[in-house]
């Protein structure tokens, strides 16, 4: 196990040289420059303490670790040579899209003009930047069918708060108070009825059918005038397209209530069809999978959200507008819901996102999602036959696998997904959806090679095998990386939230 | 098994007896099994009002986190302190243990629920 950097931490050791400081850092007092204080501190130091009122002060000093340059590189270096991302491996992480994020994009954040600005510049001091919003707007506008965009929420589940914040506001602006439930289908994913009670609605649960969609009838049961609306992922958590999706938007909208369109899955469909298309009224995407910024352990992601025109007073504030000439900031907005995020989003993901759909073009989009719901169905008919396949139809950009029979050797899922570490890959998504049984959530995305997916299929398929002839060294796994199994229960019933005393 | 005699069941894997006019509530065995190790419950407060099919608690395990509906309408008027801090009771014995005791409305809400051999049966059909 790698040492924390505090524990490497050795006294007066440094990784800076540096001579005194030889002017005063306090100009009303100069003839202190370059001295020594009585306790054999700076007494420059004493002037800059000074300062701060008393009460601001630290009394000890704070617990930085000291340690030299080579030992922070080492440190650091090891660490991420732990970490699996990638870059350096299969990523195939069910509902994720752990796509490949091109190089090119970090060179365009990189560029100076966006690097160096500072979030209180005067708008016609940030032109550029004001201009990279208002054209993701319209370009988001343009692959969902909204009619206009806010860019603040800082990720998914912030989207889709954001996104219910705009449904409350606009039932209530209209005085049509008692719309109190939003309707979460039961292969939603978790964030969704978290989001809705977070807002303030109740969520209430429709069952799917048993071809993985919504079940009509359900539905029909579930919506009434105290539907707010009704949250939905097509294609759904299952990697399958909902065929009813027209219905369902007839049948909330019938009695009242909004459509939710949950962008997570979007990598399926662009440039093939858009949710504004299909009915829905609010949409959040997310740049960080659809479009190509890192994420995985914490992002930062963006997650924008998308609405139709009688939604448009409610977005939040401010929004980028242009009048031919100048590039602004639209602060003036009465019935927003105000700001969600601070200054104007996460602006570095943006522009990520931004660069990676300039580079693509519409045609380009299209063919990602072409090839990403291609080789979800190469991968899936490459597995059918050596693990169940609850819902066996064509799918969209990932597929669901089962491995629930197999009470006599004792290995669930997790067994599988523990083993495959031992070969490089990372685990797909396992025990979502809920209504699949011992899951395994497989999403590969479009830019993995077919020798790479062949390689992760070969894989998975021996160790069923080995599952069924070794199954300890299953049970067992990992056993090639640098920590095995861990005590998850331990660690949630006794958590230890401090390293050292 | 005399222990589960009276002992009702939801479709939901809730268990629920009555006692002097009270309704115990709890998860049945087959429900802590599915869940795995439970590592939280959330308590209901007392005093709370519920519908039957109103979700009352959560119960966490390291693989999921689900919601446990009470199977009468009525009143909390107890819950089980001790699954604060040993949440793990409900796996070594989720019969002894309950998570809240209900003031019923209308006993006869018990008779809607399976006995034990309906639930067995049930749970057969859920493999």
């Amino acid at each position: 196990m790698a040492k924390l950097i505090f524990e490497m931490s050795r006294p007066g050791r440094t990784a800076y040289s540096l001579p005194p400081c030889d002017t005063a850092t306090d100009l009303r007092d100069r003839k202190t420059a370059g001295q020594t204080g009585s306790d054999g501190k700076g007494a420059q130091e004493d002037v800059a303490c000074s300062l701060i009122p008393e009460r601001f002060r630290r009394k000890k000093d704070a617990e930085l670790p000291e340690v030299s340059e080579v030992d922070v590189i080492r440190h650091f270096t090891e660490l991420s040579r732990m970490n699996h991302g990638v870059d350096n491996g299969f990523y195939p992480l069910g509902s994720c899209t752990m796509k490949y994020n091109p190089k090119v994009n970090e060179d365009i954040a990189a560029l100076e003009g966006f690097r160096a600005v500072h979030p209180y510049q005067a708008d016609e001091t940030a032109q550029g930047c004001i201009q990279i919003l208002y054209e993701m707007d319209r370009m988001l506008k343009e692959i969902t069918g909204m009619d206009r965009f806010s860019l603040q929420p800082a990720a998914g589940a912030h989207g889709e708060l954001a996104g219910l914040m705009i449904i409350k506001a606009y039932h209530d602006y209209r005085g049509d108070t008692g719309r109190t439930k939003i309707i979460v289908p039961d292969s939603a994913h978790g964030t969704n009825p978290a989001s809705a009670a977070m807002a303030g609605f109740e969520a209430i649960e429709v069952k799917s059918d048993e071809r993985g969609g919504v079940d009509l009838k359900a539905l029909k049961a579930a919506v009434g005038p105290d539907t707010a609306g009704l949250m939905l992922t097509n294609p759904n958590t299952l990697g399958l397209f909902d065929e009813n999706i027209k219905e369902i938007a007839r049948i909330v909208h019938d009695a009242g209530g909004l459509l939710y369109y949950d962008g997570a899955n979007a990598n399926a469909i662009m440039g093939i069809c858009r949710p504004g298309d299909m009915g829905f009224d609010v949409v959040h995407l997310n740049l960080h999978k659809t479009f190509s910024t890192p994420h995985g352990g914490g992002g930062p992601g963006s997650g924008p959200v998308g609405v139709k025109k009688a939604l448009e007073p409610f977005l939040p504030t401010p929004l980028a507008e242009f009048d031919g000439k100048q590039y602004r900031l639209d602060h003036d907005r009465p019935l927003s819901i105000g700001r969600v995020r601070s200054f104007y989003g996460n602006f570095g993901v943006i522009l990520r996102a931004y660069a990676y759909i300039r580079t693509m073009g519409p045609d380009g989009l299209r063919k990602v999602s072409e090839n990403a719901v291609l080789n979800a169905n190469y991968l899936m008919h490459r597995l059918k036959d050596h693990f169940d396949l609850p819902y066996d139809r064509t799918c969209m950009h990932e597929f669901v696998l089962s491995y629930g029979k197999h009470k006599e050797t004792g290995i669930r899922t997790l067994d599988i997904a523990k083993r495959l570490l031992d070969f490089g890959f990372h685990p797909p998504t396992v025990y979502f959806p809920l209504i699949v049984n011992e899951a395994l959530m497989i999403e590969p995305t479009e830019t993995e090679s077919l020798e790479t997916m062949d390689l992760f299929a070969d894989t998975l398929i021996s160790i069923a095998e080995e599952a069924e002839k070794d199954p300890e060294k299953v049970k067992s796994a990992p056993h090639r990386t640098y920590v095995s199994r861990l005590d998850e229960v331990k660690a949630a019933r006794n958590p230890v939230l401090v390293h050292m005393d | 098994m005399g222990i589960l005699e009276g002992v009702k069941f939801t479709k939901e894997h809730e268990w629920a007896r009555e006692e002097g006019g009270k309704v115990y509530i709890g998860i049945s065995d087959y429900a802590q099994n599915a869940l795995g190790d439970i590592v939280y419950v959330e308590l209901p407060a007392a005093g709370k009002k519920v519908k039957a099919g109103d979700a009352i608690s959560v119960v966490e395990s390291v693989k999921t986190a689900s919601d446990i509906y009470s199977p009468v309408s009525g009143t909390v008027i107890e819950v089980n302190d001790a699954l604060e801090d040993s949440p793990e009771l409900l796996n070594e014995d989720p019969y002894e243990n309950y998570i809240a005791v209900i003031d019923p409305e209308n006993l006869s809400e018990l008779d809607k629920l399976m006995d034990e051999k309906e639930y067995r049966e049930f749970c057969s059909e859920e493999e």
